[in-house]
């Protein structure tokens, strides 16, 4: 990769695949449970969640040097919260409808425990540059889960995706509905999340068995 | 020269920096934005108000209000009088769309307030639309909504908006599929008001009964659907006086 070092493009590869936020860090599980119930709400989270990081990500790193370090939680909470809410009111101002889409997410963004861990856990420690690639890697990473989950979610619980009814109309009987097959309404419940997310845990460790944990 | 950031000193004075910064940051954008969310906040009530009637831009399945650029007129066009009621007298006031429903449902809480009900009357095509705006609380924050009759009392249009309902199941009250099924639906049975529920178990998922005053309810959206319920029972009741008088 010409434009990267080596170093610098597994801060975006690695969080994709062996060093995951959510199935590998344990960060963003609530979000990730919450809002995954259709694959729409998936994307805009994860791309929410994009911003928010790769910018707090580079603001905390230039930060870095004087933060004190017994408020650190504070600070970071602050600048997260603080930049959250002025996206939210530039987007009102100047784009109305995208800030109706994303209202709800917006709680959902400044508690979300990915941002605070990659804050804690990265920037406080590393530059600028790096901190927004890590950020960019992790946001993508917690968003490949969430899609693959909101996927599964939708298509089983709904038999939609993205709103498209793809295995025909539940309630007209056409498709496969036709012969006999039914929505599982329980998986649109937060339960069945966390059975997919075990289930995706449970597919990565067995093909990277270096994964498991030794106890 | 390193600083010592872990003195308390630091510390105190880092964090009031910080506060002071903050707090004058944020007052800086909000006051500079004000008038410009303010202004699409009043867009936003007209085109609800309208897409409640039926005046939008809907295709098959998406809801489309009718675009920025012409709203204005075509709320001036089609809503061809607006009302504040209180008790059973009711005033005609071109601005009382612009009336804080949230702040009136507050204020009414005390018994000597004389609450203010806006109401709108709409025109399209020789039809005549009531239109009452409607607030309620949903799962997690609050929830409101416009509903459009006819002069029969029977539901035209609904359009619902909330605040904070779960991406993917309760802020699917927005959705063309939820909204859709009020259309038609009766919540008066003669004289007895009966209000409409967002029921589970009504059996009736084509939504072809239109006197059961019931509408199927979004699965895994359980309070919301209680919450959109209430709503409906509790601010419909509010304007019976009033839409009895206009029957007569």
């Amino acid at each position: 990769m010409g434009l990267l070092s080596k170093k610098d493009a597994k801060l975006i590869t690695d969080p994709l695949a062996d060093n995951n936020p959510i199935t590998i860090q344990v960060l963003g599980i609530c979000s990730a449970l919450a809002i995954t119930a259709d694959l729409k709400a998936s994307i805009v989270m994860s791309v929410a969640v994009l911003f928010v990081l790769a910018l707090g990500n580079v603001v905390i790193s230039l930060m870095r040097n004087i933060i004190p370090s017994k408020i650190r939680i504070i600070v970071q909470l602050i600048v997260v919260a603080t930049l959250v809410i002025i996206v939210d009111l530039i987007l009102k101002a100047f784009a109305y409808e995208l800030s109706k889409t994303l209202s709800v997410f917006v709680g959902l963004i400044i508690t979300n425990c990915i941002i605070m861990g990659r804050f804690e856990a990265f920037a406080l420690a590393n530059g600028p540059w790096r901190s927004f690639l890590d950020g960019i890697g992790n946001s993508l990473g917690y968003g490949v889960i969430l899609i693959i989950v909101g996927f599964f979610r939708e298509l089983l619980g709904s038999g939609t995706l993205l709103g498209f009814k793809v295995l025909g109309d539940s309630i007209e009987k056409t498709g496969v509905y036709a012969y006999g097959y039914e929505n599982n309404g329980f998986m649109l419940l937060a339960p069945m999340a966390l059975i997919t997310l075990g289930i995706i845990i449970w597919v990565q460790r067995a093909r990277n068995t270096s994964l498991i944990e030794d106890n | 020269m390193a600083r010592n950031t872990d003195s308390n000193v630091y510390t105190v004075v880092f964090a009031t920096g910080m506060v002071v910064i903050v707090g004058a940051l944020l007052a800086f954008v909000a006051s500079y934005f004000k008038e410009q969310i303010t202004e699409n906040k009043r867009i936003e009530k007209q085109q609800n108000i309208l897409y409640a009637m039926g005046v939008n831009e809907n295709d098959e399945t998406s809801v489309e209000f009718v675009s920025k650029a012409i709203v204005g007129q075509e709320f001036s066009k089609y809503i061809t009088k607006q009302f504040v009621i209180t008790g059973t007298e009711a005033v005609e006031d071109p601005k009382a769309y612009l009336i804080d429903i949230k702040k009136e449902t507050t204020a009414a809480k005390n018994p000597n307030y004389q609450r203010r009900l806006p109401f709108f009357i709409g025109e399209k095509d020789n039809a005549t639309f009531y239109i009452i705006p409607v607030r309620g609380k949903g799962l997690w924050d609050a929830v409101w909504g416009y509903v459009a009759l006819d002069t029969d009392l029977v539901v035209q249009g609904v359009f619902f908006d909330h605040a904070g309902e779960t991406p993917g199941l309760g802020s699917n009250i927005k959705e063309r599929f939820f909204m859709d099924d009020f259309k038609g639906e009766h919540f008066l049975d003669g004289d007895t008001f009966k209000g409409i529920t967002a029921a589970k178990g009504n059996s009736d998922p084509k939504n072809l009964d239109k006197t059961d005053y019931e509408v199927d309810a979004i699965a895994g959206a359980t309070i919301t659907g209680d919450g959109i319920s209430a709503m409906l029972k509790k601010d419909l009741k509010l304007y019976l006086p009033y839409l009895k008088t206009l029957k007569q």
